[in-house]
């Protein structure tokens, strides 16, 4: 699969397949084409060549079946909505068009807001809430497609350390349920929780083991990187030579 | 106050202003919030066009400026639904070229044009029973039409590229929403003129903005505040026998002014 804007071009030859329940992570160096790929499998973009197949469709053909979560929340601050009306807004799709919500709807976005620690700020303008507060938001709003396969472009962007950790611990939870595709440039969050990691930078290798080594993140961001271990507790990559 | 509702003419102004006040607090808060001010500014003076083609014509100036607004609207939407970063200058021009050609026609049509001034700049004192009747159909029309998709419209303002992912219609939706504008600048037109009718859209949900977090509530308050400038620009005008459109357009005007600099005094909490 091929994806330029205008002349310049994004993607080349990109070639992989998730399987369903697979956790995996993009990562890549800024400008590499992430966060582009991540909207070609939403059905945002269009490839300029070759073929996208999302659950055996095209990705426009399934787009009821798919969360995400942008890598930008931070936009529209005066907007007036609350809280529970961005998560709501999950709750929609072309079936539903000029129907009200239902009990069941409030349910499962109360369900959603408690896991993700937010119900008590439902009636809150979400410019007012900090863009951590907000991020989780967001996420509800994803969650609460119920989604086959979640896609997530940089979560923990703005969270902080308590709530990341958590916020993970939650992911990993909903990938019994479900397939989640998440950009991250957190390397503790590949090892822990990646079960296979496709590096982005114009082309793609996919790498269908969830460890990360020295030379895919050189492939990756095309220059040397020191990988950095949180002490033994949280070491997770392996020893180098 | 009330001596000047004796005449028949004050009481269907008032009317008028109260519906198209509603009317301008919905449509405005889709035009603010979606950040068509601009566009809605180019799709009244454009409808300047239809003005002119009205009366060179012969028909009816305001079914006219009505089908030029629209097509101006769906040729607004297809220049800028693709190309948002370029959008302001595809407007600019359309703007400009609406105008021009009323221009043009005005000098082709025979004879001096008294009324000109009133499509520029509004005559809510001349306007007759069957035109509030038909800005009352249309203003119940576009209420139902917001309730039904209420939940689209929040979406799609809020968060465009979400609601494209999870499938809402979103163009079909974004180019009604430019008719009912279209269509409401034309009703609005009757008021304040097309000139000065951006005002009237722009500046009480910029004011309502504040004071809720609500979609719904921003519309209703809107509504209110432009009920509140357009009924005191009315008695303003009568008492002082001056212009109506120009009066509420100079109280919302001032109301506009005491809201910026409240957000402005609520925001100093930086250095620049």
């Amino acid at each position: 699969m091929y994806f330029s804007y205008e002349d310049v071009p994004v993607l080349e030859d990109i070639c992989f397949s998730v399987e369903k329940g697979d956790f995996c992570v993009i990562i890549g160096p800024n400008g590499g084409g992430k966060t582009t790929l991540l909207k070609l499998l939403l059905g945002i973009l269009k490839p300029d060549r070759g073929i996208i197949k999302v659950l055996g469709k095209n990705p426009r053909d399934v787009r009821q079946k798919l969360g995400y979560l942008p890598q930008h929340t931070d936009f529209k601050l005066s907007f007036p909505i609350s809280v529970m009306d961005v998560a709501l807004m999950g709750r929609l799709n072309k079936r539903r068009l000029g129907k009200r919500f239902t009990d069941e709807d409030r349910k499962k976005v109360e369900e959603i807001l408690k896991m993700l620690d937010i119900w008590e700020y439902r009636h809150l303008h979400v410019g007012r809430l900090s863009g951590g507060q907000r991020q989780r938001v967001f996420i509800a709003r994803a969650l609460a497609t119920e989604p086959e396969i979640l896609f997530l472009d940089e979560p923990t962007a703005g969270v902080d350390p308590e709530h990341e950790t958590g916020l993970y611990e939650i992911l990993k939870e909903l990938n019994k349920k479900m397939t989640i595709i998440v950009i991250t440039h957190d390397i503790g969050v590949i090892s822990r929780y990646a079960r296979s990691i496709a590096c982005v930078n114009r082309k793609l290798v996919f790498h269908e083991e969830g460890k990360i080594t020295k030379e895919m993140l050189e492939m990756a961001y095309e220059c040397p990187v020191d990988l950095i271990a949180h002490g033994i507790p949280h070491r997770v990559l392996p020893e180098h030579n | 106050m009330w001596s000047a509702l004796q005449f028949e003419f004050m009481r269907n102004a008032l009317f008028a202003s109260i519906i198209i006040s509603i009317l301008c607090g919905i449509i405005g808060t889709l035009v603010v919030v979606n950040r068509l001010v601009f566009m809605t500014g180019g799709i009244a003076h454009s409808a300047y066009g239809g003005v002119g083609l009205g009366l060179y014509t012969g028909i009816s100036p305001f079914l006219g400026a009505g089908i030029f607004a629209v097509l101006n609207a769906i040729i607004m939407g297809l220049a800028t639904v693709k190309d948002r970063d370029r959008a302001d200058t595809v407007i600019g021009v359309l703007w400009a070229i609406g105008m021009a050609i009323g221009i043009i026609f005005v000098d082709l049509t025979r004879g001096y044009n008294v009324n000109l001034m009133s499509y520029l700049f509004g005559s809510i004192l001349s306007i007759s029973k069957k035109e509030i009747y038909v800005s009352a159909f249309f203003t119940i029309l576009l209420i139902g039409w917001v309730y039904l998709f209420y939940k689209e419209l929040l979406a799609i303002s809020y968060d465009e590229e979400f609601s494209y992912v999870i499938g809402i219609p979103v163009i079909p939706l974004y180019f009604l929403t430019l008719i009912f504008t279209a269509i409401s600048v034309i009703i609005a037109m009757r008021m304040v003129g097309l000139i000065l009718v951006i005002a009237l859209m722009s500046i009480p949900p910029y004011i309502a903005e504040n004071y809720t977090s609500s979609f719904a509530k921003m519309m209703a308050l809107s509504s209110v505040f432009a009920m509140f400038f357009s009924i005191s620009g009315l008695w303003i005008s009568y008492y002082f026998n001056i212009s109506a459109g120009a009066s509420i357009i100079v109280v919302a005007g001032v109301g506009f002014f005491i809201s910026y600099l409240l957000r402005a005094f609520k925001k100093r909490k930086r250095w620049v």
